[in-house]
């Protein structure tokens, strides 16, 4: 992390001139860089020749952390991983302990998980679009983004008090039964969504500013992307057609219609409009969630209030609004994990950036690393 | 005029132009606010003063009494001395604009040519003030606000001549007196080579290229605080009047003949109305990169600006 | 193909491995010794695992545990290379070279349990500072400031 840089290198060019070169050193605290991650770029005059992201300045530890807890206290310790996407961090985790231990969560609870982690898919693609808006100077995309972001943690504010670490979803099901109403407000706040989702792409997505800023750049080859560990959205743009919720199905979703939205130039508008049709796909996923779902217990039947699970250990992985990610708990039998490790779909991700920088120009490298959607609490755990 | 007049009529339209940016700078700031909030479903200032008139006025006071920092790379006398090399030649071009049927602060025959010409000077500060800051960011703003100001002259300057030719005058009063109606759709072309070169002149979103926010965080003001930011601040906003006023005057035909205090009305309301177009244009687009910006002027503007240059030209032959 | 057919198949080419082929938790799981591991790991991806999905490790005492799992689209079952290596020796092959996705995460392994992986290009640390001393995934790492939370049962 600790890297001695000079802002002007002798570096030699093409012709064998020592020349000076640029490092501009970006971050760890500016605004386009998501969080804080410090990407030390190398310029020869505007032109990107090498960028060498810097990344732990949030490392907090968190998976040493889990080994001194019980597997109930690291719930809380989830949401602090994507802090933009809490839910599936919860659920991931939940997952991995409940086939660790061979817990079996009741049907409402399966249903209220994909609820909430498809509106939690909303809200994590809203902020990375709005995000994408504000880095390409569009500050009013910013702002509708977060206006529909807003309806959704409204939701998720009445669903379980908090606004972005909800520690919803337990081992075994989820914290309590939605409120009363809340499935009309759930259905109403997602009615109004696709109509909004539209507008927000003819303003952004249709500008020709915008195509000509966000075409072209960063483009990632479909064969990069599954050899780099690229997921989500990330290899989606490049027309990699993985998604688990489809090709791996886990929880309930065999029983819904949807469609996974694919790119094919896998630069960083396609990236950013595969997040904004799968905002639209998750909407009819709740919808039909919320006309199936029936009443029921929520969490699981004579679940222990110490849980221990047997010696050994288990993977499970869902798909977040990042990508693949996944949690490998090993168990010695005892009340704490022995290990618990989160494979971080941003951390993965993010990777990538050394490789699509270099060629473009410094405008550039910010709408790159916008469209990477890295999340630091997720990066650096 | 003699010496002595001529002084104390500089002196006087030097701090006339500085209040008027000033005031400039204390509505625009405003109006921008009032107006791209409602752009992005919000409110905007509300709470100092009715309509919260009065925030930007609280904000010039906090500005005011914060510390000037002097970063400890920067170079101090070009440092310290850039925000009015910016200010000044902006401030100094407000003078040459017509406020009214034939009466402008300074009114000569190369009018026109003095307000295209003076501005240019400021390259100088943006230059200087991302140089001297000792920073990269600041560098790059700088390089880049020299190399997009001095290109976006071009269109600009060959807008400003359809007009004149039209014209048949330097003089800004005499150009905004021959003004007809039936030219508005004749330089249309014009108009909107004139409005997107000014933009990019002030740079303004979506040509803040040189700032860019998120990019190179504020670009060659990078490092500035307080009183001298805010001087760059109101440059910004000054060259917005300016420019606003320039072409309410010559494309718009300003005050429509009537003069003295109603005619200025008429001619700050049309400039209120390209200004609050240059807002909403801001805070619509997403900002240019700087090639697209290059590309922009002298692939797209210029030829624009010179095909109407020659169809003017044949229409004023034909006069 | 499903696990039982992977295991076939990984049975009939492995004969001395195939006792060490487990599906316990839905996944494959092949144990290789450390000198196996690179030639293994580039046979599963001949035979179709072209995603590296996660490599990790666990601090088993004497030895380290190392865990990679590989995730193909067509075989739609996941596969977990495992192997150990020495606490005093802590050396591994790269994979990088098969999957650049080993990039990050060997870093990652590297600067948490301290683990060298022979032939990475770029072996530093990650998460943590260069000067930073230990290994904090490693059980026997001791830091006054981590505060010691109670038993529970």
């Amino acid at each position: 992390m600790a890297v001695d840089i000079e802002s002007r290198t002798p570096v030699e060019d093409a012709e064998g001139r020592t020349v000076e070169e640029l490092v501009v050193n970006i971050g760890p605290s500016h605004p386009s860089t998501h969080g804080v991650c410090r990407i030390i770029a190398h310029i020869d005059g505007e032109i990107v020749t090498r960028a060498e992201p810097v990344i732990g300045y949030l490392h907090r530890g968190i998976e040493k952390m889990c080994e001194n807890r019980t597997y109930l206290q690291i719930v809380p310790l989830t949401d602090r991983l994507d802090y933009v996407g809490s839910m599936y961090a919860n659920w991931a985790y939940c997952r991995a302990v409940e086939r660790l231990a061979s817990i079996r969560v009741p049907e409402r609870a399966e249903y209220i998980r994909v609820i909430t982690c498809e509106l939690q898919r909303i809200a994590s693609h809203m902020m990375a679009i709005g995000s994408s808006g504000a880095d390409t100077g569009a500050f009013t995309m910013f702002v509708w983004a977060f206006d529909v972001r807003e309806r959704v943690v409204e939701l998720f504010e009445e669903l379980c008090g908090a606004r972005l670490t909800y520690s919803y979803v337990r081992p075994g099901g989820v914290a309590r039964d939605l409120p009363d109403g809340w499935t009309d407000a759930c259905r109403a706040v997602v009615d109004r969504l696709p109509a909004k989702i539209e507008e927000m792409d003819r303003l952004f997505f249709g500008n020709t500013i915008a195509r000509g800023r966000l075409k072209g750049v960063g483009v990632l080859s479909a064969d990069d992307a599954v050899a780099w560990g690229a997921s989500g959205p990330t290899a989606r743009g490049s027309g990699v057609d993985w998604d688990l919720r489809r090709d791996d199905p886990y929880s309930v979703y065999p029983r819904f219609d949807f469609d996974i939205p694919l790119g094919d130039a896998g630069d960083a508008y396609d990236r950013g409009r595969c997040r904004l049709w799968e905002a639209v796909e998750s909407c009819r996923i709740i919808t039909q969630a919320l006309d199936q779902i029936e009443p029921g217990p929520v969490h699981a039947e004579g679940f222990p209030r110490l849980l221990a699970p047997r010696q050994g250990d288990a993977y499970d992985r869902i798909e977040s609004a990042r990508g693949t990610l996944g949690v490998f708990v090993a168990s010695d039998g005892s009340t704490r994990p022995y290990r618990v490790k989160f494979r971080s779909p941003a951390f993965c991700n993010l990777a990538l950036i050394g490789r699509l920088a270099p060629g473009h120009t410094i405008s550039d490298l910010v709408v790159i690393l916008g469209s990477l959607d890295p999340v630091f609490g997720e990066v650096d755990r | 005029m003699s010496g002595a007049a001529g002084l104390a009529w500089g002196v006087a339209g030097g701090l006339g132009a500085g209040s008027a940016i000033a005031l400039a700078a204390l509505f625009g700031v405003w109006w921008e606010r009032k107006v791209s909030a409602r752009i992005q479903m919000r409110f905007g200032p509300q709470q100092a003063g009715p309509f919260g008139l009065l925030q930007t006025l609280a904000d010039t006071v906090k500005l005011v009494l914060k510390e000037d920092i002097l970063p400890s790379r920067a170079d101090p006398g070009p440092f310290l001395r850039a925000p009015l090399v910016v200010f000044v030649p902006i401030a100094v071009s407000l003078l040459a604009v017509p406020l009214s049927a034939g009466w402008a602060p300074l009114d000569t025959s190369v009018g026109a040519l003095f307000f295209l010409a003076v501005p240019s000077v400021s390259v100088l500060g943006v230059l200087v003030g991302g140089w001297a800051s000792g920073n990269t960011y600041a560098t790059i703003g700088g390089l880049r606000g020299a190399a997009q100001m001095v290109s976006y002259e071009v269109p600009r300057t060959l807008s400003v001549l359809s007009m004149v030719v039209l014209a048949g005058s330097m003089r800004p009063v005499g150009m905004m007196a021959a003004w007809r109606w039936w030219w508005l759709p004749l330089t249309a072309v014009a108009f909107v080579v004139y409005i997107v070169s000014s933009i990019a002149e002030m740079n303004r979103g979506p040509f803040d290229i040189p700032e860019a926010e998120s990019e190179l965080v504020a670009g060659y003001f990078a490092d500035y605080s307080g009183i001298r930011w805010a001087i760059f601040m109101m440059s910004e906003y000054g060259a917005i009047l300016a420019a606003s006023l320039f072409g309410a005057a010559v494309f718009l035909g300003g005050s429509h003949g009537v003069p003295g205090v109603a005619g200025f009305a008429i001619l700050l309301t049309e400039a209120i109305a390209i200004v609050t177009l240059v807002m909403w244009v801001k805070w619509t687009f997403p900002r240019f990169r700087s090639d697209q910006l290059m590309a922009l002027a002298w692939k797209v503007l210029t030829p624009m600006a010179l095909v109407q240059l020659a169809v003017v030209g044949l229409v004023a032959a034909w006069l | 193909m499903n696990i039982e057919e992977l295991r076939e198949h990984l049975c009939s080419r492995y004969p001395l491995l195939c006792p060490l082929f487990s599906s316990e938790f839905g996944d494959g799981t092949l144990t290789v010794e450390p000198d196996d591991l690179h030639r293994a790991a580039g046979d599963m991806k001949e035979l179709g695992f072209s995603r590296l999905d996660v490599v990790t490790a666990l601090d088993r005492g004497e030895t380290f545990e190392l865990v990679y799992r590989l995730e193909s689209a067509e075989i739609r079952t996941g596969l977990s290379l495992r192997c150990s290596v020495p606490r005093d020796q802590p050396r591994i092959s790269s994979l990088f070279d098969l999957w650049p996705a080993a990039d990050w995460q060997e870093r990652e392994v590297y600067d948490l349990f301290g683990i060298e992986f022979e032939g990475h290009p770029d072996l530093r640390r990650i998460l943590l500072p260069d000067d930073w001393v230990g290994h904090l995934l490693r059980k026997d790492y001791v830091d006054d400031r981590v505060v010691k939370r109670p038993d529970y049962i």
